[in-house]
């Protein structure tokens, strides 16, 4: 697709996945699974949406968990691409299970 | 038809044949009669467009920009504070290479706070991507009217437009408009086809994007070209509408100038007073010109410098100021003749801001400094019909 149209005009839809929105961040959020209690409110809260939930028995089961039981629950991963970095999921996290470091380039 | 129609009227039915589809206005002394006008057809059903009452005129620019965007034909009006508040907005229509036509009832600003004719409120808006065209009479508030719709939405410009009629001078004055056909306006202008990317949710894209540092220069750049080439465009469409209604405009149109020592520069209304006056002059052997600039935006360059390289003196009159340096058309006749070695004294007039009517008296003085500038100096920039000893007793010079 040219860039430069008259207008400034982008006559085709879905681009913004081409925009990495990931390089921007300066602290970046890590979620540790052995304290996620998959309760999905990071997932909820993310304004991007930046985190992914898998839903597949092999992701569920192969993820750490505090509990057993838990594996069963859906799990969620963030999507460092177009993480932002703007902290919700840390603020919000009822566990502190989502640490917030500063980026290293 | 002949009719009998205010200023106001005449962008009113210029729209009307040019069948818009979209008028978002929001009414200002003096181009309220516009949307008045505008409504009151649409109401009796014989216009056919959607009137957008909006509560202001930055509102009023943005829905004619959402509306343009969506493929139709777009007009609205406005003037001075009006025109000011739509600032902002003004770029945002001229960078998204929308062909919005606007009316503007040319105002001056406050304050103090005054409705009157000057063309401070256009001229303030010269940077904004605009195309600016200047009405002598209603005949040609109409005509430019139609005439912009046809200019703007060529395939090779796609820039909006503005057409500005004198506050009151020609706004609330009544004169005998040729109204045309609407089958001939139908046949002049086309069916309204946008050249453009349209907001269409079965075809998605973005409009009014945003544009990063490594790309924001070529879209300006392309408004560049757009207003380069619209001057060509201007001039196949001012010819083609000649051929079709027998009314002549030239982006400047000269009047006595064969072998004029000094030449009027005007625009707009005063105009009229300036030909008659002029046409006295001749009949006393005196060598003066005129010259009516119709087009502001694009500035037409090789034509001035076409018509006014042999004359000795140019008297630019203008309605407008740029405190700090002069008359905005002073300022760019002067570069325009910049870089000719061989080129007239341009002196600039300022007259009639804020309503204060040119008279013969006014254009009298004009004459007598432009005459004494043929061999001597005189001030680059010379206000008219001023009361310079109170102004200058009130700064406490006197």
């Amino acid at each position: 697709m040219e860039v430069i149209t008259r207008g400034a005009v982008i006559p085709e839809p879905g681009n913004s996945v081409e925009n990495k929105t990931g390089t921007w961040r300066v602290f970046k959020p890590i979620i540790h699974y052995e304290k996620c209690i998959r309760c999905l409110i990071c997932w909820q809260f993310c304004p991007e949406p930046a985190i992914l939930l898998y839903e597949d028995e092999e992701t569920k089961k192969k993820t750490p968990a505090p509990k057993e039981p838990l594996k069963r629950l859906p799990v969620v991963e963030i999507d460092y691409d177009y993480c932002k970095g703007c902290g919700i999921c840390y603020n919000e996290c009822p566990v502190n299970a989502i640490e917030f470091v500063k980026e290293e380039k | 038809m002949k009719v009998m129609i205010r200023g106001n009227e005449s962008i009113a039915y210029a729209f009307k044949l040019a069948r818009v589809q979209v008028v978002p206005a929001y009414p200002i002394t003096p181009s309220t009669l516009v949307p008045e006008k505008i409504s009151e057809l649409i109401a009796n059903g014989e216009m056919k467009a959607e009137f957008v009452p909006v509560e202001s005129e930055h509102s009023a620019m943005s829905a004619a920009i959402g509306a343009s965007a969506k493929g139709v034909r777009v007009g609205t009006a406005t003037a001075s504070q009006g025109l000011a508040l739509m600032h902002e907005v003004l770029f945002i229509a001229s960078g998204m290479r929308l062909p919005i036509v606007m009316g503007i009832g040319n105002r001056a600003l406050s304050a103090p706070i005054n409705i009157w004719c000057d063309h401070q409120d256009m001229m303030s808006q010269r940077d904004t991507g605009w195309m600016q065209f200047y009405a002598e009479s209603n005949q040609e508030g109409l005509d430019l009217g139609i005439m912009a719709f046809k200019i703007a939405e060529d395939e090779r410009v796609l820039l909006p437009a503005m057409v500005g009629i004198d506050a009151f001078v020609l706004t609330h004055t009544v004169e005998p408009v040729e109204l045309p056909e609407q089958k001939d306006v139908d046949d002049f202008l086309g069916e309204f086809v946008p050249h453009y990317v349209t907001l269409d949710p079965q075809n998605p894209a973005t409009l009014g994007s945003f544009g990063f540092p490594e790309h924001f220069m070529e879209f300006k750049y392309g408004q560049w070209i757009a207003m380069e080439r619209a001057k060509k465009v201007i001039d196949e469409v001012f010819e083609e509408f000649e051929e079709r209604f027998g009314r002549k405009y030239m982006k400047v149109y000269p009047e006595f100038v064969e072998d004029a020592e000094i030449i009027l520069v005007t625009m707009g209304s005063m105009t009229s007073t300036t030909r008659e006056f002029v046409r006295r002059l001749r009949e006393q052997g005196k060598k003066v010109g005129l010259v009516k600039l119709t087009v502001f935006r694009p500035f037409p360059k090789e034509e001035l410098r076409e018509i006014l390289k042999n004359a000795k003196v140019v008297a630019v009159v203008e309605r407008n100021i740029s405190f700090g340096f002069g008359g905005a058309v002073y300022a760019e006749l002067s570069s325009t003749f910049s870089r000719m070695k061989e080129k007239p004294k341009i002196v600039d007039f300022i007259v009639g801001l804020g309503g204060r009517d040119i008279t013969f008296n006014t254009l009298n003085s004009v004459v007598e400094i432009a005459e004494k500038a043929m061999h001597e100096e005189v001030d680059e920039v010379n206000w008219i019909d001023v009361n310079k000893e109170a102004v200058l007793k009130a700064e406490g010079l006197l």
